[in-house]
């Protein structure tokens, strides 16, 4: 067990670096000048030359990686016009925002986590109490209204969807406040209220994968020996199908949801632009937009240390779910 | 590699065997595996009518310019006058009139049927050149890292977790202006053809790691089979194994993948035109019309409506023809 997380891990600390060196590779070779866009039109050359060297620009590309990276871990000192001393998870000043990277992650990321967390639990919950409902009662109307939904549901988009429910139940019923973020430690109606239709959207779209899914692999389960084994033994119906079938038919569920939950974590670029909440997602394309190197670096590092996780978390996951996986 | 990534799933979903398909001996005429899938495809309702709808779609997507000149208003055309004092389309629902199908958009007063004639095409065709692209890089990787194993396998293996752990819409995002500038520096007109192109290649270079997983987990099940044994004790070469002996096993579910990766371009070309990235406002495309549309959504919600329906029907259409060719290729799965 032990030397399964650790192997895992090291691998993940690998995946982890590549990544940030492609980042990093990717956005140098990008044409803009980024002093050009901190320094106004009328910026003369030395002026220029010094912002450069102030920000590093001027040294080899391996000592600016090392530089990032030493920030990361110990924090660093960017010299006055950039805030000065940067504290441990470094991750830079953004000229375009005039913070450093840190604050603006800090000040978006609960944003994120609001949306994605709640809406998971909804999706999950429903799609694969649906997926199991519908195997359970196979061929009967509540099959097939299960599987409709969640062939519609895995063909919607999600700003159709998400406009749509804008329009019934902010503009036209008022029965919900324009989609905002509140804190949930300020007011926790108010953070309901706010993002409840982005949780509504993202779980109708996202259970429809998750009700086929599961549904196929209660299906396949419910054949297999072990369960006609339990109701042969007398076990009771809701016994061996909650505790013993669903049991092994949730593993790949899990392997999905590790992914979707890890990918979502990252930035629901989507969601936030059709609700027109500042996420991570939306920093992001901001970021893009503005040709903010460090900002964008921040964000692509921190959805993939999100995936990354997420996917470590379900190969421990899997063993705990299903006793017939050993991890070595 | 971990326990069970997607792959095993993606598998099960889609294993074909093909001793499966190996006609029962009842009839009195033999038939290939492929006469007898078109046969099941053919008695299945739905595929056959998410078929004739796919085709639908094809040909009015092909036939754009000369709906064009039969319908009479290009896609750039603008009916100002048509418009009230705030660039709100006249008449209800968005404009809907004999002249107008679906109405105007509010603001630049341009047709939104013609539009969204061209926009199909766009998509249509980024998905399709997309979905090709992936599925040959995909099954020329996957079959060589199966079959030969070793470095090659644990690179292409590593490749693909990287890939999955890049956010791909941020990527995209960032890499689309990044290679047009590249090719046309800070001033240039960029053409909406090589707006076209970059998409293209962008999903390319992130998309094909799901075939060559899925291509690779299958040659590894043939890998050992006596027929391939045989054929390389009789000195066959490389490419003669892959694409003669190999290949012509797996094409089942490489051709179901396929179909359900064009689905999943559209989306994604619909969703990068929504956050604004690739092709420009002229080009007419449902992820950007969309966008736009938001902003109206209070004063003329007729505009999100139109796009909205036309890209579910495109998506659930290939979604369902998709699902019926599986099952018609490989009758032991249990959907």
């Amino acid at each position: 067990m032990a030397r399964f997380l650790i192997k895992r891990l090291f691998s993940a600390t690998l995946t982890l670096f590549a990544v940030s060196v492609l980042t990093f590779l990717m956005f140098f070779a990008l044409p803009r000048d980024p002093v050009s866009s901190i320094c106004s039109k009328n910026c003369n050359p030395e002026r220029l030359e010094r912002v450069r060297d102030d920000l590093g620009l001027n040294d080899p590309l391996i000592s600016q990686y090392a530089g990032y990276m030493k920030g990361i871990v110990t924090g660093r000192d960017l010299g006055s016009a950039q805030g000065g001393r940067c504290d441990a998870p470094c991750l830079g000043w953004s000229y375009v925002t005039n913070e450093a990277v840190s604050d603006t992650i800090a000040r978006v990321l609960p944003v994120t986590l609001s949306i994605v967390i709640p809406a998971a639990i909804l999706w999950l919950l429903l799609g694969v109490g649906l997926g199991m409902v519908s195997a359970l009662r196979r061929g009967t109307w509540l099959d097939r209204l299960a599987i409709g939904f969640s062939l519609t549901g895995a063909s919607l988009q999600l700003y159709f969807v998400g406009a749509v429910l804008l329009l019934v139940f902010v503009y036209n019923l008022r029965l919900l406040p324009v989609p905002s973020y509140t804190s949930l430690f300020d007011n926790p109606a108010k953070w309901a209220s706010g993002l409840v239709l982005a949780w509504v959207a993202l779980a109708f779209l996202f259970s429809a994968i998750y009700a086929r899914l599961s549904r196929a692999q209660m299906l396949e389960t419910l054949s297999e020996d072990f369960v006609r084994t339990a109701r042969a033994k007398g076990l009771a119906k809701p016994k061996v199908y909650g505790r013993h079938a669903l049991r092994a038919a949730i593993t790949p569920v899990v392997t999905i949801a590790g992914l979707d939950v890890g990918g979502a974590l990252g930035g629901t670029v989507i969601t936030e632009t059709t609700f027109g909440i500042q996420g991570l997602g939306r920093t992001a394309v901001d970021a893009v937009r503005a040709g903010d190197l460090p900002t964008i670096m921040a964000t692509v590092l921190i959805a993939a240390v999100f995936v990354v996780l997420a996917n470590v978390l379900v190969d421990l996951l899997y063993a705990a779910i299903d006793p017939r996986v050993r991890l070595r | 590699m971990s326990l069970s990534p997607v792959e095993g799933v993606a598998l099960d979903e889609i294993e074909s065997d093909p001793d499966a398909t190996t006609p029962a001996a009842k009839g009195v005429v033999g038939r290939s595996p492929g006469q007898l899938a078109w046969l099941r495809l053919r008695r299945d309702r739905t595929a056959v009518v998410s078929g004739v709808l796919l085709v639908f779609f094809l040909l009015l997507g092909l036939s754009a310019p000369l709906i064009e000149m039969a319908y009479g208003i290009g896609p750039r055309e603008q009916f100002q006058n048509l418009l009230d004092g705030f660039g709100m389309p006249l008449g209800y629902a968005g404009g809907v009139s004999g002249e107008h199908w679906f109405g105007l958009e509010p603001g630049l007063g341009r047709d939104i049927f013609i539009r969204l004639i061209y926009g199909l095409r766009t998509s249509l065709f980024i998905a399709f050149a997309a979905a090709l692209i992936t599925a040959t890089i995909g099954v020329v990787l996957g079959a060589l890292a199966g079959y030969l194993g070793g470095w090659l396998d644990a690179v292409i293996n590593w490749i693909t977790d990287l890939t999955l752990a890049m956010p791909f819409l941020i990527i995209a995002l960032a890499l689309t202006p990044t290679i047009t500038l590249r090719f046309y520096g800070e001033r240039g007109q960029v053409s909406s053809a090589f707006g076209v192109g970059v998409l293209i290649a962008v999903f390319a270079i992130f998309g094909w790691t799901s075939t060559a997983r899925l291509v690779r987990g299958q040659v590894i099940a043939l890998r050992e089979r006596e027929f391939v044994e045989a054929a390389r004790a009789s000195g066959a070469g490389l490419g003669h194994m892959l694409f003669r002996q190999l290949l012509p096993n797996i094409w089942a579910p490489i051709l179901v993948s396929f179909s359900l990766a064009v689905p999943q371009f559209i989306t994604s070309e619909a969703a990068l035109s929504f956050i604004g990235v690739g092709l420009s406002d002229e080009t007419p495309s449902f992820g950007r019309m969309i966008y736009r549309s938001l902003d109206f959504l209070q004063t003329d919600p007729a505009y999100v409506f139109f796009p909205g329906i036309m890209i579910f029907a495109l998506v659930f259409a290939f979604n369902l023809f998709g699902d019926a060719l599986r099952d018609a290729l490989d009758p032991k799965s249990s959907r």
